[in-house]
């Protein structure tokens, strides 16, 4: 078993629901209330990565990474180096491609909040923001619990893309799905097995969890 | 009884001019109201569909009238000619929902503290404490909605909507899935409230027997429109109408003339035109010789094969049965009744008491309708 390439997926799967559960709020927000006609085309865009092959959506993370593009050239001037086959580069692409499975549980969760208790919030004087955290929030939480769960368990398994973004490189960007895929090439396979069943036991534990959350409330569960 | 009535003028009134169009059910709607509500409690009377949880929307800010004005006192809350819309956090109007909206995840103490978020945390546990106490459920502070009953839920709604001191109070449809004695109680506590507090109640209701408990002034909503605007008693002794969408469905329509008024006893005597058929009817604000149409739900007549004696209902005419017709589960009995049979009603029957009874065409019946079960509406 490769402890660093899993004390490294575990980060980047923490970092990545971290940021996703801030991040997604809004979005979660806006797709939930929004009344803009053409917001089908954001949920679209939002929901892409769930379709999408891993390896289109790391591919254009790398080109957007690489130098080619006027964002690697930015970041490059800024900081001397490019994104691309960086942990700073898989965190990015991460957080894409772990989107939908943070945002879209939110929204669906968010969608279930009976409007009439928001009304009755603002009436008693509660902005908007106020609404959201004291009210929006803690009704929707078996929601955002499952989002960052998902968010994390998805992260944790990922392959295309880090394949693609950040390469191969032990300690930086060799993640564990990864490692099983080199011990695999390397005829290794009790090793691949090994960790192999440490990512399964993670998913399936994650996954438990997730459904025990939302076993008393029901719906948040938008592919249910 | 009228304790807030001494307090008229204490705050401000709440003054309103709106017009609304929208579609509603797939139906054209127009709320188009003009009125002035002084400090006490002003039903609005109304049935569902009449647009009143959209006026009170509006007057919460919750909804946007297409133009008019609304304001308390100087205070304006709305005035499309000015592009004033205040949001419904500024306008300081407390707001009892029909579901009451309590927020399930907050205890008692927490719904009622909800409104006070900008208060220090002792003043606003005084002001909890207090409201807790005047609506009797200081016990309850530390219980979730759903562990509390009906009335209590109802208490809670009341006391949130008022910790914050707003300068009117809307209540929709508040106390329809009460019990009469729970319901008179909420109302005493918050008639000694407002006598404290003398802000305008707009208080929403199809009930007519909350018109007579609670108000000092009422207004009758009917398809967007005030129709009617007085006290209690001279606005629902006046013509308990029906508005023509209402008749539409009865399967016994008949034009009838008001033959006698008995106001001691609430009815009326209508005959049917062309015959010497008389019903009584509900006490409606007519003279007698007046034109009327009189609606009679054909479910609602009873028919008996026997002469009935020993019955409340005050309508027993005399017929023949001339047709039976069975419809899906439903038996329709037509009967010409009147002394020369000149008046032919529908009557809708269960296939068991068709059998029962061993109807067949050319039987002698008796109909009984009673005196509520006719509806009336002024002939045009």
């Amino acid at each position: 078993m490769d402890w660093q390439a899993f004390w490294l997926t575990i980060r980047l799967a923490v970092l990545v629901a971290a940021v996703l559960a801030v991040l997604g709020l809004p979005i979660a927000y806006w797709i939930a209330y929004s009344r803009w006609r053409w917001k089908f085309l954001a949920e679209a865009v939002v929901a892409l990565p769930i379709v999408l092959p891993p390896t289109v959506l790391g591919f254009y993370v790398l080109v957007a990474l690489g130098s080619r593009s006027p964002l690697g050239r930015g970041w490059a001037a800024l900081t001397g180096h490019t994104l691309a086959f960086t942990f700073g580069g898989l965190v990015i692409g991460s957080i894409l491609y772990s989107l939908p499975f943070a945002v879209q549980p939110f929204a669906a969760s968010f969608a279930l909040v009976d409007p009439r208790l928001m009304a009755a919030s603002a009436t008693l004087g509660a902005s908007r923001l106020q609404t959201f955290f004291r009210v929006i929030v803690p009704l929707s939480l078996p929601g955002l619990v499952t989002g960052v769960a998902l968010s994390f368990a998805h992260t944790m398994g990922e392959f295309g893309v880090v394949l693609m973004i950040g390469g191969n490189i032990p300690g930086v960007t060799r993640t564990v799905s990864i490692d099983i895929y080199d011990q695999t090439q390397a005829l290794n396979y009790a090793a691949a097995n090994q960790t192999a069943l440490v990512l399964l036991a993670i998913s399936f534990a994650a996954l438990s969890f997730v459904y025990a959350v939302n076993r008393k409330v029901g719906a948040a569960w938008p592919w249910k | 009884m009228k304790a807030e009535k001494t307090n008229v003028g204490m705050q401000d009134s709440l003054t309103l001019q709106l017009h609304k169009h929208f579609a509603n059910a797939g139906r054209d709607f127009t709320l188009d109201l003009v009125f002035a509500i002084a400090p006490g409690i002003t039903i609005v009377f109304g049935s569902s569909g009449a647009g009143k949880t959209t006026l009170l929307d509006c007057i919460a800010g919750l909804n946007i009238p297409d133009s008019g004005k609304i304001a308390v006192g100087d205070r304006i809350l709305f005035d499309h000619a000015r592009h004033t819309n205040l949001p419904p956090q500024q306008r300081e109007i407390g707001y009892v929902f029909q579901d009451l909206a309590l927020f399930p995840h907050l205890t008692v103490g927490n719904n009622v503290e909800y409104g006070l978020a900008d208060t220090d945390k002792s003043e606003r546990r005084k002001r909890s404490d207090a409201i807790l106490e005047s609506f009797r459920i200081a016990h309850l502070r530390d219980r979730k909605p759903k562990e509390i009953s009906g009335g209590e839920r109802q208490r809670v709604a009341l006391a949130r909507a008022l910790v914050t001191d707003p300068c009117v109070l809307l209540l929709d449809e508040p106390l329809a899935a009460l019990d009469a004695a729970t319901k008179s109680k909420i109302i005493d506590d918050l008639r000694a409230w407002n006598a404290a507090h003398g802000i305008p109640i707009l208080y929403i209701t199809h009930n007519r027997e909350e018109v007579f408990a609670l108000g000092d002034r009422v207004l009758v909503l009917e398809n967007g429109r005030i129709v009617a605007d007085g006290t209690p008693h001279g606005v629902m002794a006046a013509p308990q109408r029906e508005s023509l969408a209402q008749l539409i469905g009865f399967e016994n329509i008949f034009h009838a003339v008001v033959a006698a008024v008995h106001e001691d006893r609430g009815t009326m005597s209508c005959r049917i035109n062309g015959s010497n058929v008389e019903l009584e009817t509900p006490l409606i604000r007519a003279q007698p010789g007046s034109p009327l149409l009189v609606g009679i739900r054909a479910g609602d007549i009873l028919l008996a094969t026997v002469q009935p004696a020993g019955l409340s209902a005050r309508n027993i005419i005399p017929g023949r049965l001339l047709s039976l017709e069975q419809r899906d589960v439903i038996v329709a009995a037509r009967v010409n009744c009147g002394l020369k049979m000149e008046v032919e009603m529908e009557v809708h029957l269960t296939l068991a008491a068709r059998d029962s009874l061993q109807l067949q065409p050319g039987r002698e019946v008796w109909l009984i309708v009673k005196t509520h079960s006719c509806h009336l509406m002024a002939a045009s």
